[in-house]
């Protein structure tokens, strides 16, 4: 299955000795490039994943493919919402900010990659998942403490959760050196959406990926606010249209993917150009705001993974980005403010693993050894440089270098992976003011994480799981440098997970029901020295950045999917999913109102439930999502409620033969029982929605 | 399992069902406790004013019955439960003009205007980032910051006073003043504005602007610190004046001001977030920011008038005061001397309202809503 070329790197592999080529593959798995069969690659994949040493020691949840594309989601946050444990902030709308929050630790302790190295924000700290358009994105997962393998750059040891968004990799069935695929939705809220994406296989080895995207929108859509008296009777009713949510974005990316003996590498440049309008909170006599933002990121990254010799792999990675973001008010009702900030990234990685002992160990004398014992060291270095034009900027640089040691062990039914991560930072000012004469010092912080997985039986797919994880979050830019706001002294705001699970995966050969899968966790969290803004001085509105919160998180996480055949050719899949969360404000213990109180907007109860039915060229989706009530605040007072919400959404899709080409329709309804609701208090939610979906294969 | 469980179970499943669903949203009902004993002076009682921080709509008026020693929050909903989104967003000033109740309300640009009794609303008059309220006659004087924008790239943007018709709530006029006006105050026949200059960061007003009521015309400025906030006038036709300073070497300020001839007659180093002239005494309450201990200095002070100096440099005498985390209104009873101070905590939760006999020992406390600010006594109808 894998190919053989006639490559340089080929021929200087076998003169450096290069012996017992034949196994290289087992470690690292290369795209294959030359593959006839997809389905075949896919099958091949599952049988990988179902090894035992390949199961995931941690919680992990996955959505791609058919699922990802049946889930009617415009966006990696919409898509997001239907995995466990997941909060996602929404301020509504297509072009309004949408956060990511796993298991209340706080949308900064999510680290978010794109085709394996992380997005970085080092001025606020938070990625706006709305921006990232779900149109090339193969599959998204989502890991609880870190992803479960050992072989990754430190930075990926370096969050609490990490969300990676991987793109469309080429693949070509037989006899065809390129795909096209063109594709145009549009819908409610003015959205059109055309994309084109191009393939190209260059050399068996080399492969292009190109695509482009256009996003527009209006963003106007009609809500309704209604109260009623005690009585029952209407209070009021209103219906207004909700303005200045209209976007405006451009995409382009290419790619080059190559593949060579026991190695492969991945060479890509992003560019992402927008103008959006920032819609605001509606509040008594305003109806409509004005503001507006632009923001242009670039960055080209590459990565090369390559089995130096048996037993020993390493990786390479590097970054450069480059983000513009320009905000503007022209409200004159309020303070005039057009500011841009250019933030800049460079960023490289190196890692290395050794297999000591085990079936693919360096020393062939171990290979024998009932225990697989692997060691990996990586370490990275990051750039990060802000610039901007607003009064008394500081112009703050950070250097900061990342230093990891994983091992992994197997022995029988147990998988043991450790971790421990140190972190230097450096940070240096570059227009001191008055008020902030030096940098911030942050003291090197070392911190580790276990994780546990037991199979009690071998011939049964059932796992217990553990993790203790230990991170942290560092202050960003803007928490240690914004002008008046910023607090130099800030220390970093730690997180303590501790995680137990159980999961269980059963395939049936017979019968209605041909798989099922069941994972439950249940989690302690603890974030200590949370960063929040306290009001300070003189009753203007001023703010100062404290490490001052404490918040603890009791709750569990159920995933549960069943697939159904029928003799018809009828494939039905439903999954569901269920979070529990109590995340209990402890930071002062002399407020009797927010102490103990649950966290602003994390419901107690949240669940989604999906269903998927495919025959032949056919697909109808349905999706629902729950989130139960909450407050907005910590004070848990009638005042500060907030109510549930739920949406169901539909989809329906056809795929068929148009001569050489394929073509895809679909239709997309969302929220259909046109249900008004906020997210985000004073932030109205799109009612009944949808879209249509023309894709052109060639 | 038999037909009686299987009962059991789907009551229990759709009363799950039901409690996880929507239902109509409530117009917040007001709550009312008692926190003092019943007294009665001519004061009937007083309506604090909660801010509520911006973008959260959560402007509420409470309200104090001092015959029966309840406090209730939130009555502006119950008073009018048809008024779409309620009161608004960021409750600025609040005062008392004949039998009408007016609530500045900063962020929903507007100035509701209510009966003094039944807190129902009688209308609204829109301004634009309104900040502060006071009144000559028939006229209403509100100070905003949304004046006309500079063309030049400072994007400077100059104050303005409206005068409203209190008989029919209408703009009659428009003066311009200096940057970012906040308070005024008349003597005579002028208007005193204190310019704060807070959108023009490091370049702060430093004036108050002087208008003419019979022209309506600024007619002068009388320089005095930077970011002045707080103008009150005294019994003896003077001004004092709170300056904010920077928050960085130029600390805050109280002054005096004689409007005769515009003179500074007085400087003390008294910060006065919140202040209130009674007889012949200041109360102010501050929390001044220090950069170099990153932490509030928090004052309760009485200067006196005629003197012209600190007299008190706690006026809480119970120790009371640690329990106050961010004080942000002063406020007292003129008839009593009960000396009310509020504590705006973290400015997102609900605030408290400490209640102080005349000698500073603590009477009672009542939680408000958010950022609780301005209070307003009334007195019983004759």
């Amino acid at each position: 299955m894998r190919h053989r070329g006639n490559t340089l790197f080929y021929t200087l592999l076998f003169v450096c000795a290069y012996a017992g080529h034949a196994y290289a593959h087992d470690v690292v798995t290369p795209e294959v490039a030359d593959t006839s069969d997809i389905r075949q690659r896919e099958m091949e994949e599952v049988t990988v994943t179902a090894r035992h040493r390949e199961a995931p020691v941690l919680p992990v949840q996955k959505l791609g493919g058919e699922r990802l594309e049946g889930l009617s989601t415009q966006s990696v946050a919409d898509a997001a919402r239907y995995f466990s444990g997941v909060q996602i902030k929404d301020f509504g709308g297509v072009g309004g900010l949408k956060t990511v929050d796993v298991r209340s630790l706080g949308s900064n302790h999510l680290g978010v990659f794109y085709d394996g190295i992380e997005i970085g924000n080092a001025q606020n700290g938070t990625v706006d998942m709305g921006k990232f358009s779900l149109d090339n994105i193969e599959e998204i997962s989502l890991y609880n403490g870190q992803k479960s393998e050992i072989f990754q750059s430190a930075q990926d040891f370096g969050s609490a959760g990490t969300l990676y968004m991987k793109t469309r990799r080429p693949r070509f069935e037989k006899g065809k050196n390129y795909n096209v695929q063109l594709c145009m939705k549009a819908g409610t809220f003015g959205l059109a959406n055309p994309s084109i994406l191009y393939e190209q296989k260059l050399s068996d080895n080399v492969h292009l990926s190109a695509s482009a995207e256009f996003t527009y929108a209006h963003g106007r859509y009609h809500f309704r606010n209604r109260k009623v008296t005690a009585d029952g009777t209407t209070a009021w009713d209103t219906v207004a249209v909700r303005q200045n949510g209209d976007i405006r974005a451009w995409r382009a990316e290419a790619g080059f993917f190559g593949y060579l003996p026991g190695g492969k590498w991945h060479v890509k440049g992003y560019f992402y150009d927008s103008e959006r309008g920032i819609p605001g909170a509606i509040v008594n006599n305003v109806w409509k705001n004005s503001q507006r933002q632009w923001d242009r990121n670039a960055f080209v990254q590459g990565n090369f993974t390559y089995t130096a010799v048996r037993g020993y792999d390493m990786q390479m990675n590097a970054k450069y980005s480059n983000d513009r973001m320009r905000y503007l008010n022209p409200d004159t009702t309020l303070m005039y403010i057009d500011n841009t900030f250019l933030q800049q990234e460079i960023y490289l990685s190196f890692s290395n693993r050794v297999a000591l002992s085990g079936d693919n160990a360096m020393i062939s004398s171990l290979r024998t050894a009932p225990v697989c014992w692997d060691l990996s060291v990586s370490a990275d270095w990051k750039w990060n440089y802000l610039k901007g034009d607003m009064a008394n900027f500081v112009y703050p640089e950070r250097n900061t270098v990342l230093a990891a040691a994983a091992t992994q062990v197997y022995w029988k039914y147990l998988k043991m992976q450790a971790s421990v991560l140190g972190t230097f930072v450096f940070d240096k000012i570059h227009q001191p003011t008055l008020t902030m004469p030096t940098a911030s010092k942050q003291k090197p912080q070392v911190t580790p994480a276990v994780f546990l997985s037991y199979q009690p039986y071998l011939k049964e797919e059932l796992y217990l799981r553990a993790f203790y994880k230990h991170i942290f979050r560092m202050p960003t830019f803007n928490d240690l440098y914004y002008t008046d706001i910023g607090n130099i002294a800030l220390q970093p705001e730690y997180t303590t997970q501790y995680d137990g699970g159980i999961q269980y995966d059963k395939q049936f050969a017979q019968g209605a029901v041909s798989s099922l899968s069941l994972r439950a966790d249940g989690y302690f969290n603890q974030v200590k020295n949370k960063i929040l803004a306290v009001p300070k001085g003189n009753s203007q509105y001023r703010w100062q950045m404290m490490n001052l919160g404490y918040v603890e998180i009791r709750g569990c996480d159920v995933n549960a999917s069943l697939t159904f055949r029928t003799p018809h050719k009828v494939y039905i899949t439903i999954a569901g999913t269920y979070t529990y969360q109590k995340a209990q404000d402890f930071s002062d213990p002399k407020e009797p109102l927010t102490y103990g109180g649950q966290i602003a907007y994390v419901p107690w109860h949240s669940c989604t439930a999906t269903a998927h039915l495919n025959w032949r060229g056919l697909h109808v989706n349905y999706a629902f999502v729950y989130v139960g009530e909450r407050y907005d605040n910590s004070a848990n007072i009638p005042a500060n409620y907030e109510q549930p919400w739920y949406t169901h959404d539909m989809s329906v899709s056809y795929e068929m033969p148009v001569g050489k080409t394929r073509m895809q329709f679909a239709v997309e309804i969302n929220n259909m029982l046109n249900q008004q609701y906020e997210v985000i208090r004073n932030y109205p939610m799109p009612g009944i929605n949808g879209k249509g979906i023309v894709k052109v294969i060639l | 399992m038999d037909k009686g469980q299987w009962k059991i179970i789907s009551v229990a499943l759709i009363a799950m069902v039901l409690a996880g669903c929507r239902h109509d949203e409530p117009v917040l009902p007001s709550e009312t406790e008692q926190v003092g004993e019943a007294d009665q002076t001519e004061i009937a009682g007083f309506y604090l004013l909660n801010e509520g921080n911006m973008g959260s709509n959560k402007a509420t008026l409470d309200y104090y019955d001092y015959s029966s020693g309840n406090y209730t929050r939130n009555i502006y909903a119950t008073a009018n439960p048809n008024v779409v989104k309620e009161l608004g967003d960021v409750g600025n000033d609040m005062q008392l003009y004949g039998e009408r109740l007016y609530a500045v309300i900063n962020c929903s640009n507007k100035i509701e205007v209510m009966d003094a009794r039944t807190a129902k609303r009688i209308g609204q008059i829109d301004i634009p980032n309104c900040r502060y309220i006071c009144f000559s006659g028939q006229y209403a004087y509100v100070t905003s910051y949304a004046g006309p924008v500079s063309l030049d790239p400072s994007k400077a943007q100059i104050g303005y006073v409206a005068r409203i018709d209190t008989a029919t709530l209408e703009i009659t006029a428009q003066c311009l003043v200096g940057y970012q006006p906040d308070e005024l105050a008349v003597v005579g026949d002028k208007l005193y504005v204190a310019n704060s200059g807070g959108y023009m960061v490091p370049n702060y007003d430093h004036t108050v602007s002087v208008i003419d009521l019979n022209t309506f015309t600024e007619i002068g400025k009388i320089d005095v610190a930077p970011n002045l906030h707080r103008i009150r006038a005294d019994r003896y036709g003077r001004l004092w004046v709170s300056s904010r300073g920077d928050y960085y070497d130029i600390p805050p300020k109280l002054f005096c001001i004689d409007p005769k001839d515009g003179s500074v007659v007085s400087e003390l180093d008294v910060a006065a977030s919140d202040m209130d002239i009674v007889g012949d005494s200041i109360y102010t309450c501050a929390t001044a920011w220090d950069y170099i201990h990153m932490t509030d200095a928090v004052s309760y002070k009485i200067v006196d008038i005629k003197r012209m100096e600190v007299v008190s440099d706690n006026f809480i005498t119970d120790g009371n005061d640690s329990q106050i985390t961010k004080p942000y209104g002063v406020k007292i009873n003129p008839r009593t001397r009960e000396i009310f101070v509020t504590d705006a905590k973290n400015y997102v939760t609900p605030g408290d309202l400490y209640c102080f006999s005349p000698e500073g020992v603590l009477k009672w406390k009542v939680r408000t809503g958010d950022i609780p600010s301005s209070i307003t006594f009334i007195y019983k109808q004759q």
